[in-house]
């Protein structure tokens, strides 16, 4: 079990989501890193899909009641555990009682930890994920209080430390400029409603998040971008990644407790191998999209399923070296 | 893909498809949309097919790496579909229009060349069927509702609504099922529980069951 000593903005349970309940209005919630919180949980040999705790303010405080591994990925940071100082995207071990301190993320905006086995709140409706708006699943369906004792699976995983190379570092993108994340989007449905100078706009732009950025979705601020003529939806089904235009012609991008439909244009969607970047950029950063086909933002997701791969094998050889030197 | 009486299908990245149908928003189009989604849900790769208004959205399982097959199969799925009709269940739903929670009353009324009074007699007169499940847990789109109480959407969604808001988004009327972001207007509000993730199916009501709004009170 691990404890809540203290906590700040809405921390919460997540897994990688709940993909398949839109039917009954129900989005996806999951890790808005999901990149990280399979790293996490790649480092600690459990399933990838194991929940974690997603952490998007600090300071953040926790005790562990009993031994167990833990994992640090996403965001970079600055913690330490009973006078010892944790680095970003490492394991390690945990003792009975130690407390872990979690003070400042200097780069990033999630930070996730893992355990070994997973934190082990009750599967509803497929997920462990937290759906904030339907109040259920993750921890009694909500953020994360001062107090709460969450139980952890057991672990079989006798680990040592370790660390791995950031995914932002592996899988980062050419030309990005310092406090600008590129992100690469597939156009959408109401693209064409754009003139081409609009259209051009839209690529053009640095735009700016505004503090209205959660998990439910990024609100952003630049340059009005509007259609040709005004455009009213019927409503309809819309995912994570989906940049919608309202009409005063500020983009807002879905994020993992978006709405499951809506029915203002869509210009774009951000692909699912770059909206990672998106839950890590800052509140006041910037971000700029990069137009993609439908089959290059297949061969970036293939490229992000190689890197964990290549996680998976070497983390495994890791154990397998251990166990040769110890045996 | 853009000639007017043949469907719209377009990208939502590398996760979905969006299938629009042609036509009206009508009960006829729904249940043809009501059909395909019937007969695409089962497809290979295809996690799930979810009925919008007269559109439908797929979620891959897996995405395809072609997607010509797809689309050829939506068209024909969609050229064959005949109009599923589903009997659904009746629910009476008492209302209290106006107020703190449906605010936005007044300002739909002015917007129509309405009187409240209006805006409220025109809602609450027509049997709405469920076109579709979406938004949020349980959230229902009705279909059926007057057009001279059309209204556009807001320039800038609210960051949160109330639950139980009973709401007015361009053509289209529905019940909130729990507080949250709304780009609708809310006339009114209802205490009924449409969602809850214990039940065996956890929304209460399906695509083809049908709402009767009861005007409890009128706050003007």
């Amino acid at each position: 079990m691990i404890e809540i000593l203290s906590v700040t903005g809405p921390a919460s349970v997540q897994d990688l989501g709940r993909f398949d309940q839109y039917r009954f209005g129900v989005g996806t919630s999951g890790a808005m890193d999901d990149v990280a919180l399979r790293a996490g949980n790649i480092l600690l040999g459990n399933d990838e899909n194991a929940a974690g705790i997603e952490i998007p303010m600090l300071p953040f405080k926790l005790r562990f009641d009993r031994n167990m591994a833990f994992a640090l990925t996403g965001a970079d940071v600055e913690a330490e555990i009973s006078g010892r100082v944790i680095p970003p995207w490492w394991r390690s071990r945990a003792r009975t009682g130690d407390v872990l301190t979690i003070k400042a993320m200097p780069r990033g905006a999630r930070l996730y930890l893992t355990v070994g086995g997973g934190i082990d709140v009750p599967m509803v409706l497929g997920s462990r994920s937290t759906q904030f708006r339907g109040e259920f699943g993750g921890w009694h369906g909500r953020p994360l209080q001062v107090g709460d004792i969450l139980p952890c699976a057991a672990s079989t995983a006798t680990i040592g430390e370790l660390g791995v190379e950031p995914a932002e570092i592996t899988l980062a993108r050419p030309n990005t400029a310092a406090d600008e994340t590129i992100v690469r989007v597939v156009i959408a449905g109401e693209y064409d409603g754009f003139d081409a100078a609009t259209q051009a706009l839209f690529w053009s732009s640095s735009w700016k998040i505004t503090p209205q950025s959660n998990r439910y979705g990024y609100r952003l601020q630049g340059p009005a971008v509007k259609p040709k003529a005004p455009i009213e939806k019927r409503s309809h089904g819309i995912v994570p990644g989906v940049i919608q235009i309202p009409p005063n012609g500020q983009p807002i991008i879905q994020m993992r407790d978006a709405q499951t439909s809506g029915g203002y244009p869509k210009i774009a969607t951000v692909i699912g191998a770059d909206l990672w970047r998106v839950g890590q950029a800052r509140l006041g950063s910037r971000l700029r999209f990069e137009q993609t086909a439908y089959t290059d933002a297949l061969a970036a997701e293939a490229e992000m399923s190689a890197y964990l791969d290549r996680l998976r094998t070497n983390v495994r050889l890791v154990e397998e070296t251990r166990i040769c030197r110890s045996s | 893909m853009t000639t007017p009486d043949r469907p719209r299908i377009s990208l939502l990245g590398t996760s979905a498809l969006l299938f629009e149908a042609p036509g009206a928003f009508d009960l006829p189009h729904q249940r043809r949309i009501w059909a395909l989604a019937a007969t695409a849900s089962k497809w290979p790769d295809i996690r799930e097919a979810i009925p919008g208004i007269t559109n439908m959205m797929l979620t891959f399982e897996t995405p395809p790496r072609e997607l010509d097959a797809l689309i050829a199969a939506l068209n024909d799925g969609w050229d064959a579909a005949e109009g599923l009709a589903i009997g659904g269940r009746e629910i009476r739903l008492p209302v209290t229009y106006g107020g703190e929670i449906g605010s936005s009353l007044q300002s739909v009324a002015d917007h129509c060349g309405l009187s409240a009074d209006d805006v409220v007699s025109i809602h609450a007169a027509p049997l709405y069927t469920v076109f579709a499940l979406g938004s949020h847990p349980g959230y229902c789109y009705l279909g059926g509702m007057d057009p001279r109480i059309t209204m556009p959407r807001r320039q800038t969604p609210l960051q949160r609504s109330a639950g139980g808001s009973v709401s007015i988004g361009g053509s289209q009327t529905g019940v909130s099922a729990s507080p949250g972001p709304s780009g609708w207007h809310a006339i009114g509000h209802t205490s009924w529980t449409f969602f809850d993730s214990s039940w065996p199916t956890p929304a209460a009501l399906t695509p083809g069951d049908t709402i009767r709004f009861v005007i409890e009170r009128v706050i003007r």
